[in-house]
């Protein structure tokens, strides 16, 4: 077992590593810099251009720059924003929670949701329920996220008046920062009211966020029991005369998971990219919101450190997927 | 013992009786986060929307809804007969903020105008360098320092500029964002305590807001100013709900989560005027968008050909196609609303033959081929260059000259474009301090063409020397016809196919009383406003 992890912990240096490299290079191939883009029709005298590429230390060379920033990554220090000069770690954990609550609120939403519509498409194969949640989830995965998002706004905020527009929180609360967390936040700040509204704010983002890893996990789901209640054993268990909910959820679900709980953590990166629209939608002040601002603005440090620190957060995820499947499946972890 | 328990418990109903202190609050949906609170270092007006707009004043300032000046923290102004010297009589009785930090024990006085000045003109100046990588770019962008020789404070509440030439738009430019007056006091108790940057972190000023908080990306909260010195605002709570998208701040203000929002779409327009619950107010705006036709490139340093081509564009189509309404058809460099604007001048009439035959007596009788390079973004006084190319293009195909149609990312075009590359491109310009000069020495003088500034690269000495003349005239009337007569040449010589001045559309919702759209710059200005029930 232990091997396992530490084969695995091998890999990932040289992922790290290919990372940085991938986003150094795509960040600096986009035209413009980060000091051109602070000027707008004006412009800026080209000396105080060159004294500013300077003084962001802009004005290296590239294989320069890249090492130095590696280092200095390595040490934990991923740099300031060339915006607001805070540090780029302290700017994302400012904004991670938001993000954590909203994925995490996703996750469940499309747990909750695919896995049994998964199970009931595959019991009752070929009828019309079948091909009904079948459709469903493949409109639902071809959807464009900020296009789902508008829909759901317009239909259930401004036509029937249901739920909040955007935001966390309605404005007349303002809780203290505890967790980051706000329906945690909410809750410990005491006002009456804060944490419905909280919730309020997190429903229709996290249907927009949790629409299409909801549909990925219905279908992954219904195969993987279709392959699963054509085993052997689950005739057995048939044929002992066990219930069929008993033979369903305790001989083929149980099976069945093994290769959802895959999917699932391959979602996270899904989720961390549909982030950036949902979060730019519903104003939802996160790191994908973070990082569109930044992207625009060309701001080096907050586009590599995020970018750096999110890939960690999926590595990391399915470090722990794998791990976690080693523990499940023995044939996994022994394998070469 | 009865009764005063009576009256007691009376006293106590009557108080729950009451409804409890209803806040008055408005929000505002604005469009991005601001980059910072100092609005010294910042040149987008969503920065200075939430800054110098809210927490600052200037020692003079532009009246809202017009490119007026009026008296801010100076109560009056006298300009030596010279032109070289501004004598500043500053306001008694102004207060600076309270907030966790920092309690102010004096008023604003002259020791705040030199801190100011000096902090963004002297480069050993304790607070020049307060803050890592920040730099003061509207400062230096007007050319403060080479205007101003030196400020010297005569006494507590006076207050001198020296200039080193006579500038007239030197005012203009005192009234802008970057010249927000800062506390003095505020700086040396936070370099006394060794925590500066607080300075520039937790913004001091005498404004009618005052920052209460932050929450980054999502929510800026401001409370009023209780010793504001024009008198307390009505409103109790301004908020900035930060909402990137256009069709979510419409939703919101539809939703009446937000009173007021920014840059509506305008394909949402006529959806925004049948709202029975908002009003959509419209304000001309201070800018212009053009062609600027290279003069330093082949054929357009022909001046028969620049003429050829603004008769062969139909402008009025542009402005139903793109503009939706939203726009007025430019002739001049200068918005209808600038004064000095000369509405004498006519434009070129749309008109192909003519264009034709002026290409003829230009030796191009089979037309040529050129390159049109159109904005990349959308921009204030342009909603959608690729589309405005699509029928420039089409329309230079009806006499013989086949547009090729270029484009790079917004960063690359304007380096490539102040670097004189292009042979035809597509720009524009919002006046940011409302004077005439803004506009004519940015756009079209000869030192523009070096600073990249002019895009026609055109450089007449005859042009130059009138619109030098008015920047150093004082009386605003003399100065008038000079500007005006500079229009004549440009018209004349047709550098520019000026193509339309945008129209500055804000929807505000019903319950709001009192706003004004501003003019200059495009700030929001809540000092004077209240919100009625909902």
């Amino acid at each position: 077992m232990i091997s396992f992890i530490l084969r695995r912990l091998g890999v990932l240096i040289p992922t790290f590593l290919g990372i940085t490299v991938l986003v150094f290079a795509l960040i600096h191939l986009i035209p413009g810099d980060p000091v051109e883009a602070m000027s707008g029709e004006r412009g800026m005298e080209p000396a105080r251009y060159a004294a500013l590429m300077t003084e962001f230390g802009l004005d290296r060379p590239l294989p320069v720059q890249y090492i130095d920033y590696v280092f200095k990554a390595a040490k934990g220090d991923l740099g300031n924003s060339i915006v607001t000069q805070e540090p780029v770690l302290r700017e994302f954990l400012d904004r991670f929670p938001a993000t954590f609550e909203l994925s995490l609120c996703a996750m469940l939403f499309a747990v909750c949701l695919g896995i049994p519509a998964g199970v009931i498409a595959a019991l009752k194969r070929n009828t019309p329920i079948d091909y009904g949640v079948m459709g469903v989830s493949l409109t639902g995965y071809s959807m464009p996220i900020f296009w789902w998002a508008l829909l759901l706004i317009l239909f259930f905020s401004v036509h029937l008046g249901w739920t909040p527009v955007s935001g966390r929180l309605a404005i007349e609360f303002d809780p203290a920062r505890v967790t980051g967390l706000m329906l945690i936040d909410s809750i410990l700040s005491g006002e009456e009211g804060a944490f419905l509204s909280a919730v309020s704010h997190l429903i229709l983002p996290t249907i927009a966020l949790g629409t299409i890893p909801l549909a990925t996990l219905a279908r992954m789901t219904r195969s993987a029991m279709l392959e699963v209640l054509g085993e052997d054993y689950v005739r057995a268990a048939r044929a002992r005369g066990l219930s069929p909910l008993r033979v369903v959820v305790r001989h083929a679900l149980r099976n069945a998971l093994i290769p959802v709980i895959t999917v699932i953590g391959l979602q996270v990166g899904t989720l961390l990219a549909g982030a950036i629209l949902t979060e730019t939608i519903f104003s939802w002040p996160g790191i994908g919101k973070w990082m569109v601002e930044a992207i625009h603005r060309r701001d080096y440090p907050v586009v590599q450190g995020g970018i750096l620190l999110s890939a960690t957060l999926v590595i990391v995820v399915n470090l722990l997927v794998d791990v976690l499947y080693g523990v499940i499946n023995p044939r996994i972890r022994h394998a070469r | 013992m009865l009764r005063i328990t009576a009256i007691a418990s009376g006293l106590l109903l009557s108080l729950l009786a009451t409804p409890a202190f209803a806040a008055k609050t408005l929000v505002y949906c604005s469009e991005g986060s601001p980059e910072g609170f100092n609005p010294m270092f910042y040149t987008t007006g969503t920065t200075h929307d939430a800054s110098s707009a809210q927490l600052f004043n200037r020692l003079v300032e532009f009246e809202v809804g017009t490119t007026n000046i009026v008296p801010g923290l100076a109560t009056a102004w006298e300009i030596s007969p010279d032109g070289l010297s501004y004598t500043f009589k500053l306001r008694k009785g102004v207060k600076f903020h309270t907030t966790d930090k920092f309690t102010p024990t004096r008023d604003f006085n002259a020791d705040d105008v030199l801190f100011t000045w000096n902090r963004m003109a002297d480069a050993n100046h304790p607070f020049h360098k307060n803050s890592p990588g920040t730099n003061y770019a509207y400062f230096q962008d007007m050319g403060m320092a080479k205007i101003v020789d030196k400020v010297e404070k005569t006494d507590d509440y006076t207050v001198v500029f020296k200039l080193k030439a006579p500038v007239a738009p030197f005012l203009a430019n005192m009234a802008m964002d970057f010249m927000s007056i800062q506390s003095a006091e505020f700086a040396s108790k936070m370099k006394a305590a060794g925590t500066p940057e607080v300075v520039d972190r937790e913004p001091v000023g005498t404004g009618p807001f005052r920052l209460q908080s932050y929450q980054k990306d999502a929510v800026i909260r401001y409370k009023a100013h209780d010793k504001y010195y024009e008198g307390r605002p009505k409103l109790d709570n301004v908020i900035f709900a930060i909402t990137p998208d256009a069709s979510v701040r419409l939703a919101k203000v539809k939703a009446g989560e937000c009173q007021l929002m920014a840059y509506p779409k305008p394909a949402d327009l006529p959806a925004i005027k049948a709202d029975t619950s908002i009003n959509l107010l419209t304000k001309e705006g201070l800018n212009i968008g053009y062609i600027a036709l290279n003069v330093e490139k082949k054929p357009f340093d022909n001046k028969l050909v620049r003429q050829a081509v603004n008769m062969a564009i139909d402008k009025k189509g542009i402005l139903d196609t793109i503009y939706q309404g939203a726009g007025q058809v430019a002739k001049n460099p200068i918005p209808p609303i600038m004064w000095s604007y000369n509405d004498k001048i006519k434009d070129y009439p749309y008109n192909v033959i003519k264009a034709k035959e002026l290409l003829a007596k230009a030796g191009l009788k089979d037309g040529f081929e050129m390159e049109l390079w159109y904005l990349p973004v959308q921009r204030p006084y342009n909603p959608d260059g690729k589309r405005m190319a699509e029928l420039v293009q089409a329309d230079l195909a009806k006499i013989g000259v086949t547009a090729k149609l270029v484009t790079y990312e917004w960063g690359e075009y304007r380096k490539r474009a102040k670097n004189g590359e292009h042979q035809a491109v597509m720009f524009g310009w919002s006046g940011d301090n409302g004077d005439p000069d803004n506009f004519f020495a940015n756009l079209l003088s000869c030192d523009a063409v070096a600073g990249g500034g002019n895009f026609a690269r055109w450089c007449n000495q005859e042009y130059d020397g009138i619109i030098k003349k008015a920047a150093s005239t004082a009386q605003k009337a003399e100065r008038s016809k000079l500007y005006e007569k500079a229009q004549e040449i440009v018209k004349e010589e047709a550098v520019w196919v000026p193509i339309a001045h945008s129209v500055r559309f804000e929807p505000v919702r019903k319950s709001v009383v009192g706003y004004k759209t501003a003019a200059v710059p495009t700030n929001h200005y809540f000092s004077k406003v209240d919100v009625t029930g909902k």
